[in-house]
């Protein structure tokens, strides 16, 4: 298990040529090329102003590019392409006005899926984000990384082929945020889903992700891209190895180009 | 330290009630002294003694006046909810119909009710003329608010929704009416006083033509009649009848948004 390669190589969907100009102007996205592999962790590094989430809106289908395209090869995900995504924002994003446990069922309600095997999914999704005694708490009665954990298990509800995630942890505490890694590996590596993460720390993408494309900002494009091929899983041994630290170093300077080829702010 | 605050805050609590109270006998003696040691006559203004025997020499006649006020401000508030939150429910669905209608629904708020309440008299049998009073009072805050509440949505929530792909009916229903529930039972708050209001203007402008016995009409016949005991009777009863439906709306604020508005919950919770 610790040696396996998650990703066949096949792309789950492309980016072409992507571009994005706002209507005041600002240039978010311009020729971006980008091919997520089926099962990969695929973290998108950089800094602020690179269109790295404005990327992943446009896979998620919630931003339209304004040059280019999206390309879903595996016609299975063409057909029924919002069922294959689950989305999860930066804050929590949940409805204050309900419990835990009809958060997470929110995805299910709204497609309309069979209600008792509807709950059975609810179930599972909470128990993979360790929240199945919390169901009937109310968001705002949960700490903010125990909301964000509700917010993935939301997005685990329908099982997707592809987990969008848009720097879910930057508003945590270090310590919540370690724990959350560690148990979003666990939830990749189970579910052998494909997860896009945004993210701009340098370590945290280090630790989580099988492959990093860095990107640059004005225009937002691909600056270049990193392998990281530290066997999973990776626990608190890999987050204080040399191999690490050398990685994240290497990481580094990958973004410090990036930065500079994207001018000063 | 813990225990020093919590009975601070009992006492608090305490001084907040007993005060008010306090202050409310101490004006009742002073106005009953007065109007006795000056003996002034009960037609200039009654003591509150003889006040509270009129409420009970004439409590038939005033628990029947209540009653037909009430009623009158209840069907108008239910008529100004339904209204208000329906036509802000179009307004969101449709910016078509909101631009043909919300500036008649300004119109309708601005003009003051106690010029209106004598043209609908005329046009309209008495009770309905009330009550449209009433509701063309209480509507406009009740579609103020929620219009407000049902543009007030978290961005991230509706992309959600856009995600799992949504249909416009459940997002209204799901996202949208949820979001804003506090805002339509603020102006449902607003409202219940307001229909009582717009009921006595109703019934004071109908005055003594009417053929109605609501409790504004019984101040202005009372009023016509030099009986001012009465008059103050059937106000006392009109303020009590406002603190009530204030009270009442507030507890179903309450009990609606406790598990997860910041207005509704404990400080400190």
């Amino acid at each position: 298990m610790a040696a396996t390669l998650h990703h066949s190589g096949a792309p789950i969907v492309a980016l072409r040529g992507v571009g994005k100009t706002f209507s005041s102007g600002t240039v978010a996205l311009a020729g971006l090329d980008l091919d997520v592999r089926e099962g990969e962790f695929l973290s998108l590094l950089g800094p602020s102003g690179c269109g790295k989430s404005t990327a992943l809106r446009i896979i998620a289908g919630l931003t339209e590019p304004t040059q280019g395209g999206v390309e879903w090869p595996r016609a299975i995900a063409q057909v029924n392409n919002e069922n294959r995504l689950g989305f999860v924002f930066q804050e929590p994003t949940l409805m204050p006005w309900t419990n835990v446990s009809n958060n997470v069922l929110l995805p299910l309600k709204l497609k309309g899926g069979a209600s008792e095997q509807a709950s059975g999914r609810v179930a599972a999704a909470l128990d993979r984000v360790g929240l199945q005694k919390f169901a009937a708490a109310y968001p705002r009665e949960l700490s903010g990384g125990m909301r964000m954990r509700v917010s993935i298990a939301r997005a685990l509800v329908t099982e997707p082929e592809l987990l969008l995630m848009d720097e879910p942890f930057a508003a945590l505490d270090e310590i919540t945020r370690f724990k959350l890694n560690n148990d979003l590996l666990q939830v990749w590596q189970a579910l052998r889903t494909t997860i896009v993460f945004v993210t701009h720390s340098v370590f945290e993408s280090v630790y989580l992700s099988s492959r990093i494309v860095v990107m640059a900002a004005r225009p937002g494009r691909v600056f270049t891209e990193l392998a990281i091929e530290a066997p999973y899983p990776r626990d608190q041994t890999f987050r204080t190895s040399a191999e690490y630290a050398a990685l994240c170093r290497r990481t580094s300077d990958a973004l410090a180009g990036a930065m500079a080829a994207g001018g000063v702010e | 330290m813990m225990l020093r605050r919590t009975a601070q805050e009992r006492r608090d609590r305490a001084l907040r009630v007993v005060l008010p109270v306090i202050v409310l006998a101490l004006s009742l003696a002073v106005w009953e002294l007065v109007v006795r040691l000056a003996s002034i006559p009960p037609y200039v203004l009654p003591a509150p003694s003889l006040i509270l025997q009129t409420f009970v020499a004439d409590r038939a006649l005033l628990t029947q006046s209540l009653l037909v006020t009430l009623i009158t401000t209840l069907e108008g508030f239910l008529l100004a909810a339904v209204g208000g939150v329906g036509l802000a429910v179009l307004f969101n669905l449709s910016r078509l119909v909101e631009y043909s209608l919300y500036p008649f629904a300004v119109i309708l708020q601005v003009t003051p009710i106690v010029a209106v309440a004598p043209l609908l008299l005329i046009y309209l049998p008495q009770p309905l003329a009330v009550l449209a009073c009433a509701w063309i009072v209480a509507f406009f805050p009740v579609l103020a608010n929620s219009t407000l509440g049902l543009n007030s949505i978290d961005r991230n929530l509706a992309d959600l929704f856009a995600l799992y792909g949504a249909s416009r009916g459940q997002l209204l229903w799901n996202l949208k009416l949820p979001s804003a529930l506090p805002y339509i039972l603020g102006g449902l708050r607003i409202a219940g006083g307001l229909s009582l209001i717009g009921a006595v203007v109703a019934e004071i402008a109908a005055g003594s033509a009417g053929a109605g016995s609501g409790l504004a009409y019984r101040i202005v016949e009372s009023g016509y009649r030099l009986n001012i005991p009465r008059m103050f009777a059937a106000l006392v009863l009109l303020s009590i009848a406002g603190i009530v439906i204030f009270y009442l709306l507030a507890f179903v604020n309450h009990i609606a948004l406790r598990r997860w508005h910041e207005s509704a919950l404990e400080a400190g919770s």
